[in-house]
């Protein structure tokens, strides 16, 4: 499994980073996109947002429809390649460009070499930020505790891990409670989670509730899908625990309202 | 596709949604899988982390599986030759019904009234406890949990505990109800004495039995089983003839990649080191043997198993040792038990195999009720890429057509609309406003289209405006000049 370290590469100095926001942070909660923009910016970076970004494809490649996903793995692919690196804020979306448009494009090997050389330019955010820009927040403070859910795709196919941590233990007075179960899928699953909602609740129920158990003021993580599913679910179970994309906190962008709040 | 017996190629999208709502709404056997599996999992962690070459062992593993299944003919005929060197022998079936016949057609050629049974989840797969019946011979499961499947009329729901659905409190009601005498204290070993008590002289008084196998050694024609009760052998020696049925992919080289794989499927399984007991049978009783059977057959069966080996990737499949780890460990399996898949094989691996077994239409729904974490791959002793395979069986659902008509104009509508910027942000300009509407507080509690969400959560209402509006119309830019360069 490539790790997003092995693909730690000499970064040119102020490397152009294509921000590809995510559909989801696009359309739901646009501060993950400008908290991304900040972070890259304060890492040095000299950042640009393509305007004809839109989805990844993943939808269509999870549901089997490889022939709409390589259809939209090409496009992603000719607007990303201009650029040193592809950085996005979310470990699903990248664990697609990097680790599956391979196979969405397997009938179309020029294209699925393209794709595989854009792949190894791609990250998620904050392994980006930590592995390949050797980035840590300065100056930046929260007193509250929070627990952080290691999303699935961004942990298992991409490795990360430790790299949220180490950011944000850089944030002055907040406390890092641990997650019972820290590594157990949430019950989002992409379309998963409205195709079987009452699985999707189960798992979610279990998840909200060692979430409570761990005492934290705040949940963080790296993906909106899994993290929408984690507030929504607490929301309804009456729980006072707020929900942040951890690229909020890192770029001091907290005191905003938490996903759900009221804007 | 093979027709099977019994309820698996009953198996529909309804019913699946049914089988579904019933194990959900059902705290009891929440209770009997979290014991279970929460146990197996802790205790596979244990031997994991005491064992440093885990990793190591696990990539051995594979090889050994990948070496056989690219071998598989070369090793067979091995295998053939042995047993039958060995006095044992061998019969083929191409499906489920051919295995099970052979087997009934054995029980009548030796006149067989009562017949033992080891538990193998292969005997499950040919539907082997139904033929018995249906043939009219007695059948005695041996194996506790099975003995407690069988008393209870119901299905594995596990392959490596296959009684796990019942919490011990309903299987001590069982045994009251259904044991001669049954035990008096409510004690885990008081229960376990009941059951050696009915059971004991059913094992000395078979006419056959019939075991699986973990291993088909080819060097030697020996068969391995394992089991922690010791039924095994118990069973095998007193009767007149011993049945083994295996699947084809059950071969190994030599004794050696045996252990190698044992080692990865006890900790994987259980977490202990090792089973109980290590059985190996080889051929009938010979002149001068204290026991042992006068006949040993070894029924070998396909059922399927070649047409996945022409299938790359789902060859990967019959690597499959079957440990359970990947259910154990699975989100999906544990709220749900192993009855809601419908197939023999439930979790990650049934949902694999239960559409080679019983036909992709009617299992459609099992490679789709996964949320793709990939945990099970991550645990699979031997590193079957699951989550790719259960994509591999939506592309081929997705191609045959069975997916339903609304997902696929949703979809296509998607890809049409992703695929054309200015009328994605067009969409999103009207749908956010439309969506925030239905907010109160900030929430979406209810919403027409979202209802498979809200069902069970809040959904979190969106901004007026999405990132890209935003952003063209200049927010969060450092210079204004990076406009002008795209």
């Amino acid at each position: 499994m490539a790790t997003a370290a092995h693909a730690e590469a000499v970064a040119p100095p102020a490397p152009r980073v294509a921000l590809f926001v995510t559909c989801l942070a696009d359309a739901m909660r646009p501060s993950v996109g400008f908290a991304a923009l900040r972070l890259l910016e304060e890492a040095g970076c000299t950042v640009e947002v393509p305007l004809q970004q839109t989805c990844c494809g993943q939808p269509a490649f999870n549901s089997g429809d490889t022939r709409d996903a390589a259809v939209l793995a090409r496009r992603f692919v000719e607007l990303f390649e201009p650029y040193d690196y592809v950085v996005a804020p979310s470990g699903s979306c990248i664990g697609m460009t990097r680790v599956h448009y391979v196979e969405a494009l397997a009938a179309d090997p020029p294209w699925a070499e393209r794709a595989r050389r854009l792949g190894q330019r791609s990250f998620e955010l904050m392994s980006f930020l930590v592995d390949v820009m050797h980035y840590r927040p300065r100056g930046r403070a929260l007193a509250a505790s929070a627990t952080y859910h290691d999303s699935c795709a961004g942990l298992r196919e991409l490795g990360i891990h430790a790299q949220p941590r180490a950011l944000l233990d850089a944030v002055a007075g907040l406390r890092l409670e641990p997650l019972e179960g820290e590594d157990v899928c949430c019950g989002f699953g992409g379309t998963f989670c409205v195709k079987y909602p009452a699985i999707s609740n189960a798992v979610v129920a279990e998840k909200a509730a060692a979430v409570e158990r761990s005492g934290a003021q705040l949940l963080l993580g790296g993906d909106l899908g899994c993290l929408m599913n984690m507030a929504g679910k607490l929301h309804r179970a009456g729980s006072p625990v707020r929900v942040y994309h951890a690229a909020e906190v890192l770029a001091g962008m907290a005191e905003a309202p938490a996903i759900g709040e009221a804007r | 596709m093979s027709a099977l017996p019994g309820p698996a190629a009953a198996a529909t999208v309804v019913s699946f949604r049914r089988r579904v709502e019933a194990a959900l709404a059902d705290p009891t056997l929440k209770t009997a899988i979290e014991r279970t599996t929460g146990n197996a999992e802790r205790k596979r962690a244990q031997a994991v982390a005491a064992f440093p070459a885990f990793e190591a062992a696990r990539e051995r593993g594979r090889r050994i599986k990948d070496h056989v299944i690219a071998h598989l003919e070369h090793y067979l005929l091995e295998f053939e030759r042995n047993a039958i060197a060995s006095g044992a022998q061998v019969h083929w079936a191409a499906s489920a019904d051919e295995a099970a016949r052979i087997v009934v057609e054995l029980c009548r050629q030796a006149r067989a009234r009562r017949v033992t049974r080891v538990k193998s989840m292969l005997g499950e797969e040919i539907g082997l406890p139904h033929a018995l019946d249906a043939a009219g011979l007695e059948r005695v499961e041996t194996d506790l949990a099975e003995h407690i499947v069988q008393l209870a009329g119901d299905r594995p729901s596990h392959i490596v505990w296959p009684s796990m659905h019942r919490t011990r409190e309903q299987v001590s009601a069982l045994f009251r109800r259904a044991h001669r005498a049954p035990h008096r204290e409510e004690t885990i070993e008081a229960m376990v004495d009941s059951a050696r008590r009915e059971l004991r002289d059913k094992f000395l008084g078979a006419d056959v039995a019939i075991s699986g196998a973990n291993f088909l050694i080819a060097d030697s024609g020996a068969t391995c089983t394992v089991t922690n009760e010791g039924n095994a052998e118990l069973c095998t020696s007193p009767p007149r003839v011993h049945i083994v049925t295996a699947g084809i992919e059950k071969l190994v080289p030599s004794l050696p990649h045996a252990f190698a794989l044992l080692r990865l499927l006890v900790r994987s399984a259980t977490g202990a080191e090792l089973t109980q007991y290590t059985t190996f049978h080889r051929g009938p009783r010979r002149p001068g043997d204290r026991d042992g059977p006068q006949e040993f057959h070894i029924v070998l069966v396909d059922n399927g198993r070649t047409r996945m080996l022409a299938d790359d990737p789902l060859r990967t499949m019959l690597r499959c040792i079957r440990c359970g780890a990947c259910m154990n460990h699975c989100v999906v399996y544990r709220q749900l038990g192993g009855h809601a898949y419908g197939g023999t094989y439930p979790g990650p691996m049934g949902a694999v195999l239960t559409p080679v077994l019983d036909g992709l239409a009617h299992s459609r729904d099992l490679a789709h009720a996964c949320t793709l974490n990939g945990k099970c791959e991550e645990v699979c002793p031997v590193q079957i890429p699951l989550p790719t395979l259960l994509r591999g069986w939506r592309e081929r659902s997705w191609r045959d057509g069975l997916e339903p008509v609304t997902l696929r104009l949703g979809l296509g509508l998607h890809t049409f609309v992703a695929a054309r910027p200015r009328l994605y942000r067009l969409g999103l300009a009207l749908a956010l406003p439309l969506m925030r509407g239905f907010a109160r507080g900030g929430w979406i509690r209810r919403m027409p289209g979202l209802g498979a969400w809200t069902a069970h959560r809040d959904f979190p209402a969106p901004e007026r405006r999405s990132f890209m509006a935003r952003y063209a119309a200049g927010e969060g830019r450092r210079a204004p000049a990076d406009e002008a360069r795209r």
